[in-house]
Order: structure tokens, then C-alpha cells, then sequence
């Protein structure tokens, strides 16, 4: 490393809140690099974001208090990176990836500015065991061996940037090797030799692409959430967001992702909202279990928590962060999930240094390249095909916070063009206490259509034509439900208000999940499955009534029943006894 | 090192900018104008030689001949026990004739943010005796809460309701373009519930500069977080937000800032978590609770102010038409106490009630447009006028418990079981029997 007096060749000019203004009397600037300002002691991580002639403009990733004309500013022509290896899982990071716990060891109650640790720990000694040899052919991503992270095999992979191909020179044996340590050595093309260490840096800006294609996903990703598995499913390695307006339920439903999704990691990045929020994931994860692998839930997760009163540029950063520790998983064949919350928090951060820059605003005064940011920044999911032939998958769920809750507004449109699902959260439904509120009649997923085969094989025969009735029953309840409020009930015929019944009853109890019971917040698929069918059952059944009263009792009971079968653990006695309730009413409703 | 000047070039609104060397970004600057008034006023942005500061005091009849000495230190605080029973105004000055407290050690306002890992999981629920906020929205210690509501409302009255019930260990109210007779109003609310001793007020009132708006919220939570890292349980009330953020949007219009909603500067939203997110629960010391007024311009919630503060606050009292709505309300912190601080069947209670009385208000609906009554909607509205005579109604005055009960009377006096969508456990234990 090069001393950092070398690198001084910067001076402040201009302070105008985190953007610092700084002239460089000669040699080049990186747009992009990351320079440090030199507050006093503190040396304050920032990134070159615009160029004009021998000034630049950074953004600093801290509170820029003291900072003063005339102070030192380091440029590393460095971009902004993270570094990538065994040891990931289960921290705990800031927007730049600095370990807030081991921060928390230095510091006390508070952050304090300019204070940055190494992301994984550089001493631990991880047990390697080769599986590439001196004369293989690698590219870009190849495994060169592995080491055990929690209930993972990580694999120490060859630079991820790699051009072309490389031969192995040199891979050391089974043994004790810290992150620092040499494992391998590789000859590129030219002839040149590079040293390989289990741990890689890579510009989180950057997409990570060393695999060798990517594919259209092949299933669903299981959210144990049923209004989303079954009416609105997302794709493994797909992506979806979830607007909604304040108090909606974006968070309560990423959490239960968090916890209960089918997938090998999940990565959360908790993006200028509340840190209490994130402190409840903290306290809980260890104590739950993985449904994977039946370890702890913090031994699949990574939390990146740049929550609203820590600096703003650095919430642009934790998204990038985040989306890179994902597509680094993803590089090794596993199933990753990123959950972002919320990147509406991101949009705005953006929009403040747009200001500073005194760009041209567009609506909203967001920046004009809002639109291809949050589409670059979606098209990072996916399902891919590695060289090895293992496959891999990064799905994005983010979380959107439309001003004043209306969807038609920049950020909502800009995310609504990029994604495969929409679940939208309706005031009116979180009002009602209907939760999850995903709107039913509004929220859309393209994997339905798109993965049909996968689920009719999957889940039932008839799967997707099932979900299409039930769908088409709750439009139809509602419409009705509509028509009620203003004709009144003996508006309409007994026959119709079945049909609304039946629409509400799916509503209460199949599409709202409660997120704090045991039993009812998340459902097991194969659950799912069997729920599902059921309740099909009662809504395609051709009750008949005499009056709309009895149809209304019938209802009532039919719909409790359901309801409480919920709350109960499938095979305990109190679940069998409802379900023969159900059976019952649904032979004495035919019968009626 | 301290650098004085005698000349301002531009005063635009309530900044002034000069040319000035070896300045900081957030340092501090005492000007005297020409007639001898002093004011703070603080950097907030340096362009070259060219330095723009914000004049606490405002800019009214300031002179470009006033004089201005860099102090070579961001805004602080005294801070110390003496603090305790004081009156402050928006920069800190006396206002209770007493004199200020010039030797006490000073703090930073405006800190840096607790570091996540320190703060702790809050499980302490603050009984306020209202029913509506302890059966359906809880406070939680730690909980950053505000009453969204519109003029003419009893938000003031809620709050030092709330404030006095909490039995904090330090009250700090802050207090932002607040009118004379509500400055009044709460130190009388103070006195009469014994609680002055241990309350610090700083308070602008309407007449003061609109800069030293900004300074309020800051300036009682950095007494507030320095006191809860001492270990005591503080409670900051804070009346009016909204007043806040409009003195927001001037400064940022005077700085030709490009707004991003009703002139709102676009970052509204970081400003106000900046402030909310200083309640905390400290690992092994206290607690900061801050409970806010936000009134909404016209009764829209959809206005930029309250809109971001709900998207920052951990839920939200929606106070119209005297009472305390049960939807537009939320405690996000209520599922962390209800069940399990509190009484096993507070949840079904919870959810049951506000469902009924949700499809009650509907069956209100449509008599008033004239349909015609079923047993049904008999039923419904009969619930609808119990809960409003015993749950919305701001005088009732119970504790949880007896509220709980009241609410199983109530359902049962209008339903039967099957009807009200809780779960049997519940049901068996709670649902009052027949006799
Ligand atoms: N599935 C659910 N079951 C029960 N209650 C829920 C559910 N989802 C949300 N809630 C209730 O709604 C409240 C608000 O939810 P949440 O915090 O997720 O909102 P949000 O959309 O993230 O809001 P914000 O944009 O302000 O962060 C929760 O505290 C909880 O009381
Ligand atoms: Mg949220």
C-alpha cells in the first residue's frame, strides 16, 4: 500500500451539506474513486460522483461538520468496494459495510464519524480444502476450493473480475488459512501471475457477471405468505416490490420473508428506515431457526442497516452493498434473497445530492436518471447458470414509500417498470386490519402465467386454473360488495349474495395472515396446498339458500371455522376438528 | 483563532453570506449588528472565500455593517442537573428570569446516531388510562409517537395528558411556534401534576424568529439523550412539528433549493428522522420517548409533513372531532407489549373490536342513506354507540384491565361468538357466560 501523503492531492473548496467540493492542482480524477476528507483526525470516507475540469464533487459518506476550505482531501483511485469471503453471514453492517458490532466494541452508544473497520475478519483461520489443481483452466468465478461458513460450503472462488481465462499455478494444500493468506496462484493469458487469497474486493456499482448465462426462472420462490404464494408468486431469482403507504405492512411482510422465504441466504438491507426495526430482527434471529437448515436464522442472514438518521449518501451505498454480498452468494450456486426496505430512502438520497449538484430536476425534483438507477439496480437479480453447471439465484423484493401513498408517483412508476410482481399495500385495507393488506384486486405477478407448468406440476393439476376462479370470485364479491353499499342488501339477489360471501370469506381467511401468531404467520406450502384446496372448495360449492339471513349464519359459522383451523398446527386434534367441521357445513350448505 | 469580520455582502431571507476564511461547515458565528443586538447564527454552506450563514435571530434589520466573530464551535447546550425546572427559549437563552448557565459543561446538539447494536429491543408499556390508546394503540417506552390532528383540536391537552401519566423520569417539552396561552397552558398542566421540578421547557412561541424554530427539537434532545445515557427514563414532548418543517421550507427556499413537494425541501424526510430517531432504548442505561404534535394543513394526511412523519414515527394518534380515531391510529410498537406485557387476550380484544367496529360504522353508513334496518344492522350500530360512549369518549378514564373487560362486555352484549372472529382459547377463557 501506498502511504497516504501520496495520495493528498486534494484541497476543500466548498462544503453544502455532504457535498464537499474539492480542486485538484494536478493528475487525474476517477469518477466514482473514493477520496477521504481530512477533518482534523478524522479522515471521512467520500466518493467522486461529478468531474468538471479540476474540481470535483463528493459526496460524503458522513456528517460533514468541521470540514473547512483549505483541508486535505486523499484521492485512492479506488472505487467504491466491498470486500467479499468467508465470514459474511450473520454480520451485521453498516451502508459501507463496516461491522457495526466491532464498531460498537470501539465506540459506545454512539457511531462516530470516520471510524472504519475490515468487513470479515482478517485473523481467523478457516479450514481450505482444494479442489482445483495446478493446470486447470479458470476463468472469471471458478472454484478453487472451499471452506465450511456456518452450514455452508463458501467457496473460495478465483477474482471475479477476471478477463478471459487463467491457468492454476500454484493451490496450496488442506489446511488453516486466513482470508489474508495466499491459497492459489494463477498465470493469465499474457503471462502474468496473480496471487489469490479467500478474500476479493469488488466496486458494488459494478454487476457481477461470471457466470455463464442467465435463465428464466424455473420456480417459485416460497414466501410462506399465501395471498403471494398462491395469487401473486414471486420467481427464484426474480423481482418484486411492495409500495405502500405508511403503516401498510412493507416492513411486518419483508420481516416475514426474512424469516420464513425457501432460500439459502437472505441479505436485508434496512435502507433509511427505523434502526428500532432492525434491532427487533438483531434480537429475534438468533433465537429462531432456519427452516433450511435448522440452524439459527442469523447463520443465513446479512443486515445492512443504514436506518434514517445516519448519513444519506451513505443510504445510496447500502443498497449497492447489499445487491453485491447477494450476487457474490449467487456466484457460489446459492439461492439468495434481498430484501430492501426501502429503496424509495434511496431514491431520496439521490434526489438530495441531485439538488447539490443543482442538477436539472425532474418530477418531484428527482434526478432524470432515477428511472435507469432503480432499473440497473433490479436487473441485478436473477437466475443464473454458473460454468460449473450449478445454478444460482438473486431475487429482489424492494420496498417502496410513495409520498402521500399514491402509486403515480416517480419512484413507484420508475420500480413498477423493471418488476415481474406488484404487491400493493391499500390504505384502506391496513385501515381494516386486513393484513398482509396486499390489494387483491390490484396487485399482479407475471410468474403466475409464466411458471404455470411449474406449479400445476408443482403444487395441483389444476393449480393455476383455481387460483384464476378465486381471483375472479373476489372481483366479483366485490363489484357486488360495491353495488350493496349502494342498493342495500335486498338489492341484490340471494345468489349474488352468496358470490359476496364467498369473496369475503377467501378474503378473511386465506388472503389475511396474521404476522404475529405462531401458527398463522407463515404457511408451509405443502399446507398451502391443502388450505388452498379447501377453501377452493367452498367457494366453486353451489350453496343454495332459502333466505339471505341463513346464507349470511351459514357463512359466519362456515367462515369461523376456517378461521380458527388457521390458528391451529396441522395434525393437533383442535385442527382435525375443524376440518370436520368444515366438511360438515360444507355438505350441510349443498344441502340447504 | 477567533476571526471577526465587519462586513456582510448578501442577506437573503435569514442568511447572511460575507467573505470569510478558515471557516468550518456547522461552526458557529455571534453577530452584532450595527444597534447593538446580538444573534447566533450557524454555517451552512461554504463556497470558496464565500461562507452563508443562518441568522438565528433573523435577518430583520440586520445591517451589512454588523459584525461577525466566528466562534470556532458548532451549537451547544449547557448541560446539567440544573437544567431541571428551567424555562429556555429557541437559542438557549433564559425565560424564566433566572439566570443562564454559563459555567455548566456543554454538549453538542445535533449528535451522531446510536449505533443500532447498542440500542435494545423496548418491552415497557406506558399506561395513559385512555382507552383507545391502551386497549387499541399502546405507547411503548422508547416509542417515537406524534398526534396527528388540526386546529382547534385538544392535541396540546392529550399531550400533557399523556406526559403526566407516563411517570417519566425527566420531561423536556419543546415547544415550536407555540402560541403565549399554550406556553401557559403547559406550565400550569406541569405544576398542578407536581412533575415541574423534573421538566426542562424550551420554548419558541409564535413571536419568535423563525430560525430558532429549527433549534428547538435539537436542543431538548440533546439534553434528553445526555440524561437518558445517564440513565434516566426521559420523555420528550414535542408541540408542533409541522411549524418545524415550515420553518424548514423557508430556510431552503431563501437558499433557492429546489423543493420537491408544496415547497417542501426534498430532504423533509431526513430532517425529521434525524430528530424522531433519537428515541432510544439504551442498552443498560435509560430511555428517550418522544411524543410529538403534528397538525395537518387542512386535515390532509396526505400533506407532505404528516406524510413523512408517518413514514419515520413508529405509528401515529389520530386525534379528530375530539377523539382519538381508532383507524387512522397505529402503535407499531404494540405487538412487542400486547399479550405479553399485557393481559393474554389483548390481542383478540384489540383486533375483534376495531373489526366490528369498522363493519359497525359501514352499517351507519347505510342508514344514513336510508336502507332499511335488518336485526344485523340493529346489532351493529347498538355496538357502534357502546363504543363510542366507552372507548372514544377522551373523558373515560380506566386502567387496561378494567378497559379489556369492558370490551368483552360489550362485544357480548351485541354478538354471539361465532360472530366476532377470535380464537377459542380466548373465547373459553373470556367470553362472558350466560346466566
Ligand atoms: N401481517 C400483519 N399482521 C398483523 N399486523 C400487521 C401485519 N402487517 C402489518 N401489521 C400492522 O401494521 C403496522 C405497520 O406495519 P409496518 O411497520 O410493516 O408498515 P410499513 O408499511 O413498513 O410502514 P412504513 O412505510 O412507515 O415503514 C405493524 O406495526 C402492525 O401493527
Ligand atoms: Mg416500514
Amino acid at each position: 500500500m501506498t502511504t497516504p501523503s501520496q495520495k493528498i492531492r486534494a484541497k476543500v473548496i466548498g462544503v453544502s451539506g455532504n457535498m464537499v467540493s474539492i480542486e485538484v492542482p494536478e493528475g487525474a480524477l476517477v469518477q466514482n474513486e473514493v477520496a477521504y476528507v481530512h477533518c482534523g483526525d478524522e479522515h471521512l470516507k467520500s466518493e467522486v460522483i461529478k468531474i468538471r475540469g479540476n474540481t470535483a464533487n463528493l459526496q460524503v459518506f458522513e456528517d460533514t461538520r468541521g470540514i473547512a476550505p483549505g483541508q486535505d482531501v486523499e484521492l485512492t483511485g479506488e472505487l467504491l468496494s466491498c470486500e467479499l469471503g468467508p465470514g459474511l453471514l450473520g454480520m451485521i453492517y453498516d451502508g459501507l459495510q463496516n461491522p457495526l458490532r466491532l464498531l460498537d466494541n470501539r465506540q459506545g452508544f454512539f457511531l462516530k464519524r470516520g471510524q472504519y473497520l475490515p468487513a470479515i475478519d482478517q485473523a481467523k483461520k478457516w479450514k481450505f480444502t482444494p479442489t482445483a489443481k495446478p493446470g486447470d483452466i479458470v476463468r472469471a468465478g471458478s472454484f478453487l476450493g472451499s471452506v465450511q461458513e456456518r452450514h455452508f460450503p463458501h467457496q473460495i472462488m478465483t477474482p471475479l473480475g477476471l478477463i478471459g481465462t487463467a491457468t492454476v499455478e500454484l493451490v496450496r494444500p488442506e489446511g488453516e488459512y486466513s482470508v489474508r493468506d495466499e491459497i492459489a496462484v494463477l498465470k493469465d493469458e499474457a503471462g502474468k501471475k496473480t496471487t489469490v487469497t479467500m478474500s476479493q474486493p469488488w466496486p458494488v456499482k459494478k454487476a457481477m457477471k461470471a457466470y455463464a448465462e442467465r435463465l428464466y426462472p424455473e420456480e417459485m420462490m416460497v414466501s410462506g405468505v399465501r395471498i403471494i404464494d398462491t395469487f401473486f408468486p414471486v420467481g427464484r431469482g426474480g423481482v418484486a416490490c411492495v409500495p405502500g403507504p405508511f403503516g401498510a405492512g412493507k416492513t411486518v411482510l419483508q420481516h416475514i420473508l426474512s424469516k420464513y422465504a425457501q432460500v439459502d441466504i437472505v441479505i436485508v438491507v434496512a435502507c433509511g428506515e427505523r434502526a428500532g426495526e432492525v434491532v427487533e430482527l438483531i434480537d429475534e434471529f438468533p433465537h429462531l431457526t432456519d427452516p433450511k437448515t435448522g440452524g439459527s436464522l442469523m447463520d443465513r442472514t446479512i443486515i445492512i442497516c443504514n436506518t434514517s438518521s445516519m448519513p444519506v449518501a451513505a443510504r445510496d451505498a447500502s443498497v449497492y452493498t447489499g445487491v453485491t454480498l447477494a450476487e457474490y452468494y449467487r456466484q457460489m450456486g446459492r439461492d439468495v434473497l434481498l430484501l430492501a426496505d426501502s429503496t424509495s430512502r434511496w431514491a431520496q438520497a439521490m434526489r438530495e445530492m441531485s439538488g447539490r449538484l443543482e442538477e436539472i430536476p425532474g418530477e418531484e425534483a428527482f434526478p432524470a436518471y432515477l428511472e435507469s438507477r432503480v432499473a440497473n439496480f433490479y436487473e441485478r437479480a436473477g437466475f443464473v447458470q454458473l460454468h460449473s453447471g450449478d445454478k444460482g439465484a438473486v431475487t429482489i423484493v424492494g420496498a417502496v414509500s410513495p409520498a402521500g401513498g399514491n402509486f403515480e408517483e416517480p419512484v413507484t412508476q420508475a420500480t413498477l417498470k423493471v418488476v415481474s410482481a406488484f404487491h400493493g399495500l391499500s390504505r384502506k385495507r391496513s385501515d381494516e386490519r386486513r393484513f398482509p393488506a396486499i390489494d387483491p384486486l390490484d396487485s399482479w405477478s407475471l410468474y403466475l402465467k409464466q411458471l404455470e407448468a411449474s406449479l400445476n406440476s408443482r403444487l395441483d393439476p389444476k393449480w393455476v386454473e383455481m387460483v384464476t376462479f378465486c381471483t375472479s370470485t373476489l372481483r366479483k364479491s366485490a363489484e357486488i360488495g360495491r353495488m350493496m353499499t349502494v342498493v342495500g342488501e335486498e338489492g341484490v339477489s340471494l345468489d349474488d349474495l352468496v358470490v359476496y360471501l364467498k369473496g369475503e370469506m377467501l378474503d378473511a381467511v386465506y388472503l389475511q395472515q396474521n404476522a404475529f401468531d405462531d401458527v398463522d404467520q407463515a404457511t408451509p406450502i405443502d399446507r398451502q396446498v391443502k388450505d388452498f384446496k379447501l377453501v377452493y372448495r367452498a367457494l366453486f360449492a353451489p350453496f343454495s339458500f332459502k333466505i339471505k339471513s341463513d346464507a349470511r349464519r351459514f357463512f359466519a359459522r362456515l367462515q369461523d371455522a376456517f378461521y380458527q383451523k388457521n390458528y391451529t398446527r396441522e395434525g393437533s386434534a383442535e385442527h382435525k376438528g375443524y376440518l370436520e367441521t368444515i366438511e360438515k357445513l360444507l355438505v350441510e350448505g349443498s344441502a340447504a | 483563532m477567533i476571526k471577526a469580520y465587519n462586513h456582510i455582502t448578501n442577506i437573503i431571507g435569514d442568511i447572511a453570506e460575507l467573505d470569510a476564511q478558515g471557516v468550518a461547515f456547522g461552526e458557529l458565528a455571534q453577530i452584532t449588528n450595527t444597534n447593538g443586538e446580538t444573534s447566533l447564527a450557524q454555517v451552512i454552506k461554504i463556497d470558496r472565500e464565500r461562507v452563508s450563514l443562518q441568522v438565528f435571530a433573523g435577518a430583520k434589520g440586520l445591517s451589512n455593517g454588523a459584525k461577525v466573530r466566528f466562534l470556532g464551535h458548532p451549537m451547544q447546550v449547557p448541560f446539567t442537573a440544573d437544567l431541571l425546572g428551567r424555562v429556555f427559549n429557541g437559542s438557549g437563552k433564559p425565560l424564566d428570569g433566572k439566570p443562564a448557565l454559563f459555567d455548566a459543561p456543554v454538549i453538542e446538539i445535533a449528535g451522531p446516531s446510536v449505533n443500532p447494536v447498542r440500542r435494545i429491543v423496548p418491552r415497557n408499556f406506558i399506561e395513559t388510562r385512555i382507552p383507545m390508546i391502551d386497549v387499541f394503540n399502546p405507547l411503548v417506552e422508547s416509542q417515537k409517537l406524534p398526534i396527528f390532528s388540526q386546529a382547534g383540536e385538544p392535541y396540546n391537552e392529550l399531550l400533557a395528558r399523556v406526559g403526566l401519566q407516563a411517570k417519566a423520569d425527566i420531561i423536556i417539552l419543546g415547544g415550536i411556534g407555540l402560541k403565549f396561552d399554550e406556553y401557559v397552558f403547559f406550565k400550569h398542566a406541569f405544576e398542578r401534576g407536581g412533575v415541574m421540578d423534573r421538566t426542562i421547557m424550551f420554548v419558541h412561541t409564535a413571536a419568535d424568529p423563525v430560525v430558532e424554530r429549527l433549534l428547538v427539537p435539537d436542543l431538548a434532545l440533546a439534553v434528553a439523550e445526555q440524561f437518558g445515557i445517564e440513565g434516566k427514563r426521559v420523555l420528550v414532548l414535542l408541540t408542533d412539528l409541522t411549524a418545524f418543517a415550515d420553518a424548514l421550507k423557508e430556510i431552503s427556499v431563501a437558499m433557492e433549493q429546489v423543493p420537491s413537494n408544496l415547497g417542501y425541501p426534498g430532504s423533509l424526510y431526513s430532517d425529521l428522522a434525524s430528530r424522531y430517531e433519537k428515541a432510544v432504548d439504551f442498552e443498560g442505561a435509560g430511555s428517550i420517548t418522544i411524543l410529538a404534535v403534528t397538525t395537518m394543513p387542512g386535515g390532509d394526511v396526505t400533506h407532505p409533513v404528516p406524510d413523512n412523519t408517518g413514514y419515520i414515527t413508529e405509528g401515529q394518534y389520530y386525534l379528530a372531532g375530539g377523539v382519538i380515531n381508532p383507524f387512522g391510529s397505529l402503535s407499531r410498537l404494540k405487538q412487542l407489549v400486547v399479550g405479553k406485557v399485557t393481559r393474554s387476550d389483548h390481542g383478540s380484544v384489540m383486533n375483534s373490536m376495531i373489526r366490528l367496529y369498522a363493519k359497525a360504522l359501514e352499517t351507519k353508513k347505510k342508514i344514513a342513506m336510508g336502507f332499511e334496518k335488518t336485526a344485523d344492522d340493529e346489532r351493529y350500530l347498538k355496538y357502534a354507540d357502546l363504543f363510542m360512549q366507552r372507548f372514544m369518549d377522551l373523558r373515560v378514564d380506566i386502567p387496561l384491565e378494567q378497559a379489556l373487560d369492558l370490551g368483552w362486555k360489550t362485544m357480548a352484549e351485541c354478538f354471539s361468538p361465532e360472530e366476532v372472529g377470535i380464537k377459542k382459547a380466548d373465547l373459553d377463557k373470556h367470553w362472558p357466560k350466560k346466566d
